[in-house]
């Protein structure tokens, strides 16, 4: 018995096997959900390593910046399962005038990239999947804590601060449609996404020294364990809500 | 176990495959970002094609020290023996 036995789980981005979403969707499988990926741009790689899972899962092609492929979304998971239970939003990108320093100095269409790939996007990707989801559904993101400012992550932070927003507004005008949406507040973790953060590696000596219970900044599983228990029945009545997988950090001063 | 020269001949064709680069530019002394202008996610996607090709486990924290063909061919040499 698995926590997810017959959920139906469609999980965006899936790149490498570090990433969150390999990890969430390799424990829904082990959990019992059949998952469906999405890949955006590279996805010869992302179909690589759909093949590394337990079960290897289809990947359907996701820009959220295309409007035919959130349009054709919905046909097109439904040529591979009958419905979602669940939805993975792991997706965000930066240009890199926006990240690393150069905060004063980044141009609004950079910003604005930013803000629809990282937080608008959680709406166009619940919109796009609610016609699946009859009988309502679970959506996760992935977030970074947006409530202080962090060196180098600049206006990714403020995207990160418009994701959370975004989750609490689709929560309450999803709420009685029984969709339920939440993110998950992950430490930091060596994946493609964060090597690309200049800076990312003075992270790790403030989790070292303030997470309470410890962090690995390359273990991605405890923040998707986080994701595969959002998508489970046992938070029936949690939505707009932000859990942190963070080892503890936020809760300490210092 | 391969030679390393199978092992070179084994990673060009891979390189090809995924970037195009025709194989006989994948010479042992190549670097793979300024010879071969390949970028980090082409590049792992290579790495992860060559472990399932020469059975071997190369972490991503790895690649960025793989500067070179002569470096990646090592590697692999190294990690299969």
């Amino acid at each position: 018995m698995g926590i997810l036995d017959g959920k139906r789980i469609l999980v965006t981005g899936v790149l490498t096997e570090a990433s969150f979403a390999f990890h969430a969707a390799k424990l829904a499988q082990n959990e019992g959900a059949t998952v469906v990926l999405t890949g955006f741009g590279r996805m010869s790689l992302v179909e690589r390593v759909a093949n590394r899972l337990p079960k290897p899962a289809p990947v359907l092609e996701l820009d959220v910046q295309n409007d035919e492929h959130l349009d054709t979304l919905a046909g097109r998971v439904r040529e591979e399962v009958d419905g979602l239970d669940g939805v993975v939003h792991s997706i965000a990108f930066a240009p890199q005038s926006a990240l690393g320093g150069a905060f004063l100095d980044t141009s609004f269409e950079d910003v604005s990239t930013a803000v629809h790939v990282s937080a608008y996007s959680l709406k166009s990707l619940t919109m796009a999947t609610l016609p699946l989801m009859p009988d309502g559904g679970s959506v996760v993101g992935m977030d970074f804590d947006a409530q202080v400012a962090w060196s180098g992550y600049d206006w990714m932070g403020v995207a990160k601060a418009g994701l959370e927003s975004t989750a609490r507004y689709l929560a309450k005008y999803l709420g009685e449609r029984r969709i339920r949406v939440n993110l998950v507040s992950a430490g930091p973790v060596k994946t493609m996404a964060a090597r690309s953060i200049p800076g990312f590696d003075e992270f790790e000596s403030a989790w070292d020294t303030r997470a309470p219970l410890g962090w690995d900044l390359n273990d991605p599983e405890p923040a998707a364990r986080g994701v595969v228990a959002l998508l489970s029945d046992w938070f029936p009545k949690t939505t707009g809500e932000i859990v942190h997988v963070d080892g503890g950090f936020h809760a300490i001063g210092a | 176990m391969a030679s390393t020269e199978e092992i070179r001949s084994g990673l060009a064709e891979i390189v090809n495959e995924i970037t195009g680069v025709p194989a006989d530019d994948v010479q042992m002394e190549k670097s793979f970002t300024d010879d071969l202008d390949i970028d980090s996610l082409s590049m792992i996607e290579v790495v992860v094609a060559a472990e399932e090709k020469f059975g071997v486990k190369i972490p991503e924290d790895e690649v960025q020290n793989l500067a070179t063909v002569s470096d990646a061919v090592s590697y692999i040499e190294k990690a299969g023996s």
